[in-house]
């Protein structure tokens, strides 16, 4: 229970302070729109073109805003030393893993959220009925932000498939194995860092 | 106060690349007790400090913190441990009451509203309980990291330079709350370079030079002067 309580600690304060700040948010935002902008600009309006490399781009700045969260939330914890403080708290260190692991995945999740909206303003694109498996899709592919980009080549091009078949307009059963795919290394990814963030964190 | 030590510092010799900040320095502090650990930049005081906390490892001697070693056990050691560091170790954009909860939810306590509100009371804090700590002065966050240590009552508190950056009735007021600490039994570490009248709450001082205790005598009736001629003659000898 106290395991709990004290990863849930550490995700509510995270998210508060983002609440409060805004501070990521505002940069994930302004990034993503940003980073829209130059696609469309670049890419024009060539449909069959924009059909073959808007998974990539959708992806593309997926990672890179979440790499930039990440980022940001560490930092906070260096702020006034909070870090020491944190590795200080007895008990086992992956609650506070999990806790920013949680964290961080809700404010991805607001992010990706705006990102697919101003995705569809600017590329002109119905959604429709793509968007349930796409938020399938999108839930699992956003806990990858978290490792390394080496680590997460295997996944990407897993999401970046599966969200290409979505937008085609397959169902999600044609892209199961890709979903099957994302669904295992997102279990295998989160055991390992539990199992790990503690012998890291002392070393 | 009581006559088994229950921090025990045995030899401990700590290695930077080939610096050795550390030398086989020992020292006891007992229950109730306070000792001022004196020292020149670099002299390797927050170093031992860090050992104590369990946040260095030393490359060789030993450390306890009652009867725990502080590198071979350290989830032993940090339950009874309170450390009020450099950094406040507060977030800017919680509250008073908000930091303090945290803390102590992180520290697997049970953060009660009352017992919340008596901590903040007790460094008069309460008015400004529900403000953002981004709102605080240097001194204000000082005293809410007192008060997350007094939520946890540790056995031992270590303090890294506590009185820096205080004015004189903040000062006062802290020494207050460490006498009282002391009284309830509370063994204290204070690390700090001054020798202004906050050396009034440590019942013995510490030199450490040349990575060594120089110096460990009671303060008895010292003088901040007679401090300083004791720190000058066993710091330069040794360093």
């Amino acid at each position: 229970m106290s395991y709990a309580r004290r990863a849930l600690a550490v995700a509510w304060k995270d998210l508060a302070v983002e609440r409060r700040s805004k501070e990521t948010l505002n940069a994930l935002v302004f990034f993503s729109l940003l980073l829209l902008f130059v696609f469309q600009f670049t890419l024009g309006g060539d449909r069959e073109r924009l059909a073959a490399v808007l998974p990539g781009v959708l992806w593309l700045g997926f990672v890179l805003s979440a790499l930039l969260a990440l980022g940001r939330t560490f930092l906070v914890e260096r702020e006034h030393d909070c870090w020491e403080g944190l590795l200080l708290a007895p008990g086992d260190k992956s609650a506070i893993y999990l806790g920013k692991l949680a964290g961080n995945l809700a404010l991805m999740l607001v992010v990706e959220a705006l990102v697919l909206g101003l995705f569809v303003v600017f590329f002109d694109i119905d959604l429709g009925r793509a968007l349930p498996g796409l938020l399938v899709v999108v839930l699992l592919g956003t806990l990858f932000p978290v490792l390394l980009l080496p680590v997460q080549v295997p996944v990407l091009l897993a999401t970046v498939k599966a969200t290409e078949a979505l937008l085609l307009g397959e169902p999600l059963g044609a892209v199961g194995h890709w979903v099957k795919l994302l669904l295992a290394a997102d279990v295998v990814y989160v055991v390992v860092s539990l199992l790990t963030f503690d012998v890291v964190l002392e070393a | 106060m009581s006559v088994e030590p229950v921090v025990r510092i045995i030899g401990v010799r700590k290695v930077f690349g080939l610096v050795a900040v550390l030398d086989s320095v020992s020292l006891d502090i007992r229950a109730g007790e306070a000792v001022a650990l004196l020292g020149a930049n670099g002299a390797g005081k927050t170093t031992l400090l860090k050992i104590l906390a369990t946040l260095l490892r030393p490359t060789r001697g030993a450390a306890t913190i009652a009867g725990h070693d502080v590198a071979r056990a350290p989830e032993a050691v940090r339950p009874l441990l309170g450390v009020v560091a450099h950094g406040a170790w507060v977030y800017d954009d919680l509250t008073a009451r908000e930091n303090l909860r945290f803390w102590a939810t992180v520290g697997g306590l049970d953060a009660y509203a009352d017992d919340l509100t008596v901590a903040l009371a007790g460094v008069g804090l309460e008015r400004v309980a529900d403000a953002r700590v981004r709102t605080f002065s240097a001194g204000m966050k000082r005293r809410l990291s007192l008060a997350r240590v007094m939520l946890a009552r540790p056995r031992v508190l270590l303090l890294d330079e506590p009185f820096a950056g205080l004015d004189q009735r903040a000062r006062k007021w802290l020494e207050g709350r460490l006498e009282a600490m002391k009284a309830a039994g509370t063994a204290l570490l204070m690390v700090t370079h001054s020798f202004g009248r906050e050396l009034g709450i440590a019942d013995r001082l510490a030199v450490l030079a040349g990575g060594r205790i120089a110096l460990d005598t009671a303060r008895g009736t010292l003088g901040p002067d007679d401090v300083q001629r004791l720190y000058a003659a066993h710091a330069e000898e040794s360093a």
